[in-house]
């Protein structure tokens, strides 16, 4: 293999006028922009602050055939929850994150909800996880795997429930990778999480004539219960 | 897949007599048009976002062996493993070591153009494992045994009642009475019936939109959920992805991201993007236990250093498919081969050269529609021209049309001669046709007139009027 990682590496440095490696100087810069990554144009909707955000947020992502609950405060979301599971009509065995944030949550005001810990299974009807960011250019939640988010919660369920604290809305898609390069960094880790996943909406296709259908593949519902900042938090 | 381009002129042809693909390729690029302009006059900054990302692509092009031996790098500290491959063989190779390692029967697979390019599906087939297409529209077609029409919408060709009888053949076990006239009907049986592949399947594979160099990631951008599904129930991920497609940073591939749903499908953003680094982790609760991403050169390499460079640059979002005159009439499987419309006409001569490829360079209108919506500013047009140039140049020109072309550059260089020839032609001809005033039929122009009538000249030559015209204003 290695003779065709030559060949192939000697190729590319033929055809732009090389016969080795670019030269130091060059490849030093280089070296600097891949560890310090400079940020292109952002897009004027991409920026802002506060409230403005959280209302664009809110905006794109129902655009996207998400719905958004909104909560005054997190003791508010298992209620949430278990309100929306009642008026679609959905069964209340609901798979969860077993994630501290999550966990921390007043689950026992809702005893109709059978709640597993666990990474998600095909019979598996319902999930809920917690976002790492929210992105208000276009609605978007930002998702990792781990240790307590598993990733198979975000896409085996039919409906995925995601808790997002207004705190965790930023602009840009830039900010949500910086955010993630603060934890990472803080935790000590050097490289991203198995699957980062930018995920705006539910599971779509336009395969049938064009037709737009929900619920391809991944899940038919998207709901996140946004939590509104908490004052205790700031 | 064996190309079959030799013979876009007679596919073309019997691709125009099919009024349902007719009907369904009218619809998309009407439809796509309007919802692409809306889009992108939701973001004023599109077209500084396309000079941006022209730049980085550009400069990966300049430093690619950089690039990639910094993606390698990072690959290998995250614990995955990258497989260098010069052509389709090697690339089909390396993932059949990799299903046999793992002892593999069948193979999940996310949407990838470069396993289409490889001829993967009928390869491992061969070799006794069965690859499932997991995208709609690809399982479509693999149900129906057809190449795709489109590098986005790749079954846009079919109607509902193709789609449902591919059903219906395919599924067996199935009530054969079961009533699939409706979209949804269509959704569910699909989602059902590739479920228990996902979770069957021994090993993942997809495709890449990006590799990023700065983290050893790859890629993809996707509305379905199938390409995650693929890369996280099965114990291996195998990502097959051509070398162009490096980019430095996260932050690059953000902008360019900005681009791609955009042009691809008129979206602001696809619902999942999905950014893969190395097997799950010791603490992960599900994911795959390997990773293993093959890098295909396929001729790549030396395109870099030619005059097709620029169309390394394409992100394949279809855009330019999709606004294509020539692809709006013909659809994309008359081209022959893996990629169709006008970056199909650039590239495909590249990869199976201009031979086998001649008549697609001249399957366009010179309209410029494909470079003005191509969202890396591939100036496409340039490029076929290029080829046509090189076409003739080799000899692969029919000896029709190289008499013809001869006998115009005759009378083009020796303007007089050209002037009287042209005036005697349109006096005889005005002549001929002055009582009807147009003909249904005329020697040597039967391609015009199989379709509709020549209206007969009237009033000289464009020379002549253009002078007298002067004459006057002066």
């Amino acid at each position: 293999m290695s003779e065709a990682r030559d060949q192939i590496i000697n190729r590319i440095r033929a055809s732009n006028g090389r016969t080795g490696p670019i030269d130091a100087e060059a490849a030093a810069k280089i070296q600097e922009r891949l560890n310090r990554p400079p940020v292109n144009l952002i897009p004027e909707r991409g920026k802002g602050e506060g409230a403005e955000l959280v209302e664009r947020f809110v905006e794109m992502a129902r655009e996207a055939s998400a719905t958004v609950t909104r909560v005054a405060s997190a003791d508010e979301v298992p209620t949430a929850v278990e309100q929306f599971l009642m008026r679609e009509n959905l069964p209340s065995e609901v798979v969860m994150a077993p994630d501290e944030s999550l966990d921390a949550l007043p689950w026992s005001d809702q005893p109709r909800l059978t709640i597993r810990r666990d990474r998600a299974q095909p019979s598996d009807y319902v999930s809920v996880t917690p976002a790492f960011a929210g992105i208000a250019e276009t609605g978007t939640l930002m998702v990792h795997s781990g240790a307590t988010t598993p990733y198979t919660l975000n896409f085996l369920p039919e409906t995925h429930i995601a808790v997002l604290g207004a705190e965790k809305i930023v602009g840009a898609y830039e900010d949500a990778w910086a955010r993630l390069r603060t934890k990472l960094k803080a935790a000590g880790e050097t490289t991203l999480p198995r699957t980062v996943c930018l995920i705006t909406g539910p599971s779509r296709t336009g395969d049938i004539e064009k037709k737009i259908l929900l619920g391809m593949h991944g899940p038919l519902r998207l709901n996140i219960i946004l939590v509104e900042t908490d004052p205790k938090n700031c | 897949m064996e190309p079959v381009s030799h013979a876009f002129k007679e596919s073309a042809d019997r691709a125009l007599e099919n009024a349902t693909q007719r009907r369904a390729l009218s619809k998309m690029s009407h439809e796509f048009g309007a919802k692409r302009a809306k889009v992108v006059a939701r973001l004023p900054e599109f077209d500084a976002l396309r000079d941006q990302a022209k730049t980085i692509k550009d400069h990966v092009l300049e430093n690619l062996d950089f690039y990639l031996e910094t993606f390698e790098e990072k690959v290998t500290a995250n614990g995955g493993h990258v497989h260098w491959c010069r052509t389709p063989e090697e690339a089909r190779d390396a993932v059949l070591a990799l299903c046999r390692d793992a002892g593999a029967r069948t193979v999940a697979k996310g949407k990838s153009m470069i396993t289409e390019e490889i001829g993967l599906n009928a390869f491992l087939e061969a070799n006794g494992i069965t690859p499932f297409e997991t995208d709609l529209g690809e399982y479509i077609l693999q149900l129906r045994g057809e190449a795709p029409s489109h590098i986005t919408a790749p079954a846009v060709h079919l109607n509902i009642e193709q789609i449902a009888d591919a059903f219906r053949d395919g599924h067996t076990g199935l009530d054969p009475a079961r009533r699939l006239d409706e979209p949804q009907a269509l959704l569910d049986e699909a989602r059902a019936m590739l479920r228990d592949r996902f979770i069957e399947a021994d090993v993942g594979i997809t495709g890449a939109n990006f590799l990023i160099a700065e983290t050893g990631s790859t890629v993809i951008v996707t509305n379905e959920g199938n390409g995650d599904l693929s890369q996280t129930l099965p114990k291996i991920h195998i990502v097959v992805a051509s070398i162009e497609k490096v980019v430095p940073t996260l932050e690059d591939a953000a902008t360019i991201l900005r681009l791609l749903a955009r042009s691809a499908t008129a979206q602001e953003i696809t619902s999942y993007t999905t950014f893969s680094t190395g097997p799950k982790r010791a603490d992960d609760l599900d994911g795959p236990e390997a990773f293993h991403v093959v890098l295909l050169d396929n001729g790549r390499s030396e395109l870099l250093g030619g005059e097709f460079r620029e169309v390394l640059r394409c992100i394949r979002c279809g855009a330019c498919q999709s606004l294509c005159p020539v692809w709006g009439a013909v659809g994309g499987q008359a081209y022959g081969w893996v990629y169709s419309g006008p970056i199909g006409a650039v590239l495909t001569p590249a990869l199976i050269g201009i031979g086998e490829a001649r008549h697609l360079p001249e399957a366009s209108t010179f309209c410029g529609m494909c470079e003005s919506v191509c969202p890396m500013r591939i100036p496409l047009p340039k490029l076929m021209r290029r080829w046509r140039e090189m076409a003739f140049e080799k000899k692969h020109t029919p000896g029709v049309a190289r008499y013809g072309i001869g006998l115009w550059a005759l009378f083009a260089k020796r303007p007089a001669l050209y002037r009287l020839t042209v005036r005697a032609v349109i006096a005889l001809l005005a002549r001929i046709g002055r009582r009807k005033g147009r003909f249904r039929r005329l020697p040597l122009a039967g391609g015009w007139t199989a379709h509709r009538d020549l209206p007969a000249p009237q009033g000289g030559t464009f020379m002549d009027q253009w002078r007298s015209r002067g004459e006057r204003n002066s």
